[in-house]
């Protein structure tokens, strides 16, 4: 029972990996930039549900929607000004910007507000337990668990059955062609930008009622994670995020129960450096032959 | 002719190189320096040498690595184990310290360097994660609380080894094998089917690199009297690459001078990390955008005496 129990650890902290990682996935898929910047969003993403729940005293639902937001025009605003004179610029500059605006955000963060924690109001969510066959698991990771699986159902809706997710498609598959075909590209890169980021403002949220603690740096590590899980289940691959966030997070509590907790950071590291080695491409890739 | 000329700019460097470190030991021995600008002076020597390193890497052979905090960390805990619990003289610690990275290097770079640009970027960045994250989990070398060292990194120590350092990136640079490190650089397809061994030439790079880094770490650690593994973490590996960065990727005495200017920089904004922090990014956003070959792109700061730039001179003048 105990290993059940900590399988529903591991699928609640997967499905906000999953969330995460479903931004990486989709900008490296249309711009081949990792986005080192993504994990702060989130940061941003959990304190903006903070202020919605303690200052402007919103319930759970209503700050999530204000989080996604705020998140999703921060997308759009570190794409625009910061990415987009890099379009064609070469693969380390672009990486190199990342890494600067991440950093640009975490400590702007903390010059604004202080580095001191904040937690989260324990009231937000009811926190009782259900047993199921002997096995109790807390609401917050059900909770977790089912936001995480709707947005996903979103995401899939909007990539596959609308006009901006056939656009998405078309331009992280050829982008010129895409815009011979009247395609405004930049638009669709802004939109997949924003869609990326609102959903990291959700995972800070949920991160956040889950974990309690939220302080300025905290995105660092998820943020990593959550890439290990994109790669893990194959950049630019939409439900492979999905898996590879969610089998990352299994992984994670599976290292833990085996009684390795302070080791669980570096496991995901190992995760990533034996995937790159064994399968570049990823569970879900396929294998592409490099052309000169 | 040429020869002689060039042996001489070499020669001429040294001794410059030389009479600054004999002003600097007098001035530290008359007590014209006082402890604070002495350990400036020691964390740019250090700062000097991973940023050669990490030249060496990046600038040089085009891999771009952001895990070199881990090579730092591996020298600075290998060594400390080797003056603190073996007591081992210090020259014996420092070259373990370099070995032992290098070792690091080799088992880090030979399956990860079969990739290329990002993911290479991430491996190298989750091998310095999981330095950090075992270093945190040995008790030997006492966990996150960190490890006691005494403090045995002087002035002659640190001049000694960034000249050697420098000595050897230059002559390793215009070396057979540094022509085809940064043949590498340029295509490495193309390279390839010029019958060269990349593989070979970017493993070699790589743990060379990573053996400075760990005599670096050696220094780092005798400097400080404490190591912690926190001190060895993504941000200290990002510090590192952003001396490459603005001095040029492919420029040493570019690195160098960054290496110099920011630390002098780091120093006065001590008490205020945060702006630090802000002014390093902002700088790295700006350059990206607007100038992304660095201050010096691939030049050297030598070049800019000549009439035409002909051979990659040394670069000690830019210690001075």
């Amino acid at each position: 029972m105990e290993l059940i129990q900590q399988l529903v650890n591991g699928l609640s902290l997967g499905s906000i990996y999953a969330l995460i990682a479903l931004g990486y996935t989709m900008v490296y898929g249309i711009v081949k930039l990792i986005n080192f910047a993504h994990g702060d969003v989130f940061m941003v993403g959990a304190f903006v549900g903070f202020y919605s729940i303690t200052i402007l005293e919103l319930p759970f639902l209503p700050a999530l929607l204000i989080s996604m937001i705020v998140c999703a025009i921060f997308g759009v605003l570190i794409e625009r000004i910061a990415y987009k004179p890099l379009r064609n610029a070469t693969r380390i500059a672009a990486l190199i910007t990342a890494i600067g605006v991440s950093l640009l955000i975490e400590y702007g963060m903390i010059y604004i507000r202080g580095a001191q924690p904040e937690a989260y109001p324990n009231d937000v969510m009811p926190t009782s337990k259900i047993d199921i066959l002997g096995v109790s698991i807390s609401s917050q990771s059900l909770l977790i668990f089912f936001v995480a699986i709707v947005l996903m159902i979103i995401l899939q809706f909007v990539v596959h059955k609308t006009k901006i997710g056939k656009a998405m498609r078309a331009v992280s598959f050829d982008a010129d062609a895409a815009r011979l075909m009247g395609i405004n590209v930049n638009n669709t890169i802004s939109a997949t930008f924003a869609i990326g980021s609102a959903l990291a403002g959700a995972a800070g949220v949920i991160f956040g009622i889950y974990y309690i603690k939220i302080e300025p740096l905290m995105g660092i590590i998820p943020g990593l994670k959550a890439f290990v899980a994109a790669v893990l289940g194959g950049i630019g691959i939409i439900p492979g995020a999905m898996v590879g966030g969610l089998l990352l997070g299994v992984i994670e509590a599976l290292v833990s129960a085996a009684g390795f907790s302070l080791w669980r950071d570096g496991v995901a590291f190992v995760v990533l450096i034996l995937i790159l080695i064994f399968r570049p491409q990823g569970l879900f890739g396929k294998n592409k032959r490099e052309k000169v | 002719m040429t020869i002689l000329k060039r042996a001489k700019g070499f020669w001429l460097s040294i001794l410059l190189s030389c009479i600054f470190f004999t002003i600097i030991q007098t001035m530290i021995s008359g007590g014209l320096l006082n402890p604070f600008y002495q350990n400036t002076i020691m964390l740019i020597g250090i700062n000097i040498i991973l940023a050669a390193s990490l030249h060496l890497i990046i600038g040089i052979t085009g891999q771009f690595s952001i895990g070199h905090a881990g090579f730092l960390a591996v020298g600075a805990y290998a060594s400390a184990i080797m003056t603190m619990k073996l007591e081992m003289p210090f020259f014996v610690s420092l070259l373990v310290g370099g070995l032992m990275a290098a070792l690091a290097g080799l088992i880090i770079g030979i399956p990860s360097l079969r990739l290329k640009g990002d993911y290479l970027a991430i491996a190298t960045l989750g091998f310095g994660e999981i330095v950090r994250i075992v270093l945190l989990n040995i008790d030997y070398v006492g966990g996150a609380s960190g490890m006691q060292v005494s403090h045995l990194t002087t002035w002659p120590w640190v001049f000694a080894s960034v000249l050697l350092t420098i000595l050897v990136i230059r002559n390793f640079t215009s070396s057979t094998h540094g022509r085809a490190c940064i043949s590498i650089r340029e295509d490495e397809t193309a390279a390839d089917s010029m019958g060269i061994n990349t593989t070979y030439y970017k493993v070699v790079a790589f743990a060379i690199g990573a053996f400075l880094a760990g005599i670096a770490g050696g220094l780092y650690a005798h400097n400080f009297y404490i190591i912690l593994p926190s001190n060895f973490g993504f941000l200290k590996s990002f510090d590192i690459l952003i001396f490459v960065v603005l001095g040029g990727l492919g420029s040493l005495s570019g690195a160098v001078l960054a290496a110099i200017l920011l630390t002098v920089v780091t120093t006065f904004l001590q008490d205020y990390p945060e702006t630090r922090m802000i002014i390093y990014s902002l700088v790295l956003i700006i350059m990206m955008i607007y100038r992304p070959q660095g201050l010096l792109g691939t030049k050297e700061f030598t070049s800019f005496f000549k009439r035409k730039g002909g051979h990659k001179h040394d670069n000690e003048q830019t210690i001075a």
